[in-house]
């Protein structure tokens, strides 16, 4: 939009244009976003290194966390921040698209933008005060409501099983599914919005009604975008610290069910990075930092590859 | 006859599953602000609570005022440095921002933003307390600012998108500098835009826990000093919640609450000015 002043704007070939000094100023200063993203992960990588070349590739799947011995292994981390997320995701999944779907719909903007706002404003709550509220309110409902009926009746199912707890994954991932609502929502509206209007306008035409026209064409024609939602919202479950630190109950190890304790990547960092002495400990919680960073740096542009491309095919 | 009521019937129903579903997304919006609101107002109903700095349990009379203080010095300081930065290079893509580096610059602050913000703390740490010897609130700072800056980065660039080309052109016409035409013509029309994402970005980091856990670590006493360990309400909420004792929960409660009526109070208020400033745009 911008940029077509430089073409609007003619000059004579004759006269040299002067270098365009404010160009060159803004440009030098623009590079403060990449080269702080690139500083953080060198940063990242060399105050880990002690970490890195005691534990080598190990780490990923070692399963000890032990101060005494410095054995550091980050697998229980790992599964705790991958089981958390995946949970979020299928419960914010049919929500956040029948939000999205609500929208989108042409037409009647008031009532519509007052939802909207709701659900942004969702994302503006600090994770903190998410995480206060899920350990003294959502933590003993879900207790009592969610957790207790499902391990009395479904506990031969892997995973359901066990004695439930107020502080478990399952509660961590109750929080994250919350939170990552606004995200899902709010870029599966846009993208279902890309959707050109003719597609929906022939199939009314058509005779089709508001479902099948939902069903069986806006959401197959946005399938791409909402799955680059799908993988933005990962992404910021997947980097979610304190309000998960709050009620995941902490405890470094594989639980057998999901209503057990257990601990992310994000939370460790959190909780134990101020007390960590020695080069080994405190290099293996910034190596869980850069396994997390590198993690959601490539989910991210993942996501932002597949949103961007999805906007593009639907406005040809 | 029948098939086309049952179409007409299932629709229906997938509808009002829609509308159930999207109801339920606002439920946790309602019980968390429920919640705050009357969890919080015993604790935000004495005017001590503002004007004390925290006391340990069994003390009374404590108060958040050395967080207050921490959360403004840390944040202010942020923003002196990310939001000069932020919209010059907002500017830059909006102006010049046709190019492969400016696609660079977009692509890297996106991701930035969703990159997790406790290593933006772990990478404060390492810059700023490891060559001090000590936590400081200007370590915090350092990694707010990161946070801050794809923010500012981004509403700049759509805010500044937003003003017509005839305005820069007119500019241009007249034999203004480019430069000139940019800061003093096209940024003035846009600053109710640049403002507004600047206030977001205020709003996101003053909420922000994970980045200050271990750089500006908590002060129970009042500081101004950004040079050393200072308190900030996100903070406070996160190690009052987490100890047994009831004083320091409601404490953590209130301290919720004022968290969450600023941002809140931010929030609306830039999508007010937002909207107008789009229906502004639009005339000109």
């Amino acid at each position: 939009m911008a940029a077509a002043v430089d073409s609007t704007v003619v000059v004579p070939a004759s006269i040299p244009r002067p270098p365009d000094r404010y160009r060159t100023f803004t440009a030098v200063i623009s590079w403060a976003a990449p080269a702080s993203l690139i500083l953080i992960v060198v940063v990242l990588l060399q105050q880990a290194w002690p970490s890195v070349v005691r534990f080598g590739p190990g780490f990923i799947i070692g399963q000890d966390w032990n101060q005494v011995t410095n054995t550091f292994g980050a697998l229980p981390f790992i599964f705790g921040t991958v089981v958390t997320s995946a949970i979020a995701l299928v419960i914010a999944l049919p929500v956040g698209i029948a939000v999205a779907v609500l929208l989108a719909e042409p037409g009647a903007q008031g009532l519509r933008g007052a939802l909207g706002t709701g659900i942004e404003l969702l994302a503006a709550i600090p994770s903190v005060v998410y995480g206060i509220w899920a350990l003294y309110v959502l933590a003993p409902w879900a207790l009592l409501h969610i957790e207790t009926p499902i391990t009395d009746h479904l506990a031969a199912i892997p995973f359901l099983g066990g004695i439930p707890r107020q502080t478990s994954l399952f509660t961590a991932a109750l929080v994250l599914a919350v939170m990552i609502l606004p995200t899902l929502s709010a870029v599966s509206r846009d993208v279902i919005r890309a959707v050109p209007r003719g597609l929906r306008e022939s199939t009314v035409a058509l005779g089709a009604t508001w479902w099948e026209t939902i069903w069986k064409v806006i959401l197959p024609a946005a399938r791409a975008g909402i799955f680059g939602a799908t993988v933005l919202a990962l992404g910021r479950a997947l980097a979610e610290t304190v309000a998960v630190a709050m009620v995941i109950g902490n405890r470094p190890e594989i639980p057998h069910s999901i209503f057990a304790p257990g601990y992310t990547l994000a939370a460790v960092i959190a909780n134990e990075f101020v007390e960590a002495t020695g080069e080994i400990y405190q290099g293996a919680l910034v190596e869980i930092g850069l396994v997390l960073i590198l993690v959601t740096l490539t989910v991210n542009v993942l996501a932002l590859i597949l949103v961007h491309s999805a906007k593009a095919r639907a406005a040809v | 006859m029948r098939r086309n009521l049952w179409r007409r019937f299932s629709s229906s129903f997938a509808a009002g599953v829609m509308y159930a579903l999207t109801i339920l997304a606002l439920v946790p919006l309602g019980l968390v602000l429920w919640f705050t609101v009357t969890k919080g107002l015993p604790s935000v109903a004495n005017l001590e609570f503002f004007l004390n700095s925290q006391r340990p349990s069994g003390i009374p009379g404590g108060g958040i005022a050395n967080a207050i203080v921490g959360s403004a010095v840390i944040v202010a300081l942020a923003s002196l440095a990310a939001i000069p930065i932020g919209v010059l290079s907002g500017v830059y893509l909006a102006e010049y921002g046709a190019g492969r580096w400016a696609n660079w610059v977009r692509l890297a602050s996106d991701v930035l933003v969703g990159a997790p913000s406790i290593a933006l703390g772990l990478f404060a740490y390492a810059l700023v307390v490891v060559p001090q010897h000590h936590f400081s609130g200007t370590a915090a700072s350092v990694a707010l600012a990161i946070l801050m800056l794809p923010v500012v980065i981004r509403t700049t660039e759509s805010a500044v998108g937003l003003i017509p080309n005839g305005l820069r052109e007119s500019g241009l016409a007249l034999g203004l500098p480019r430069w000139r035409v940019s800061l003093q013509l096209i940024l003035p029309a846009a600053a109710p835009g640049v403002i507004t994402g600047a206030l977001l970005a205020v709003a996101r980091a003053a909420g922000e826990t994970a980045p200050v856990l271990f750089t500006a670590l908590g002060n129970q006493r009042l500081s101004f000093d950004p040079n050393h360990p200072m308190s900030t309400l996100p903070l406070v909420v996160f190690r009052d919640a987490l100890t047994p004792y009831k004083d320091l929960q409601q404490e953590a409660w209130g301290a919720a609450l004022v968290l969450v009526v600023m941002v809140l109070f931010i929030n609306l208020g830039s999508r007010w000015v937002l909207r107008r400033q789009i229906r502004l745009a639009r005339q000109l």
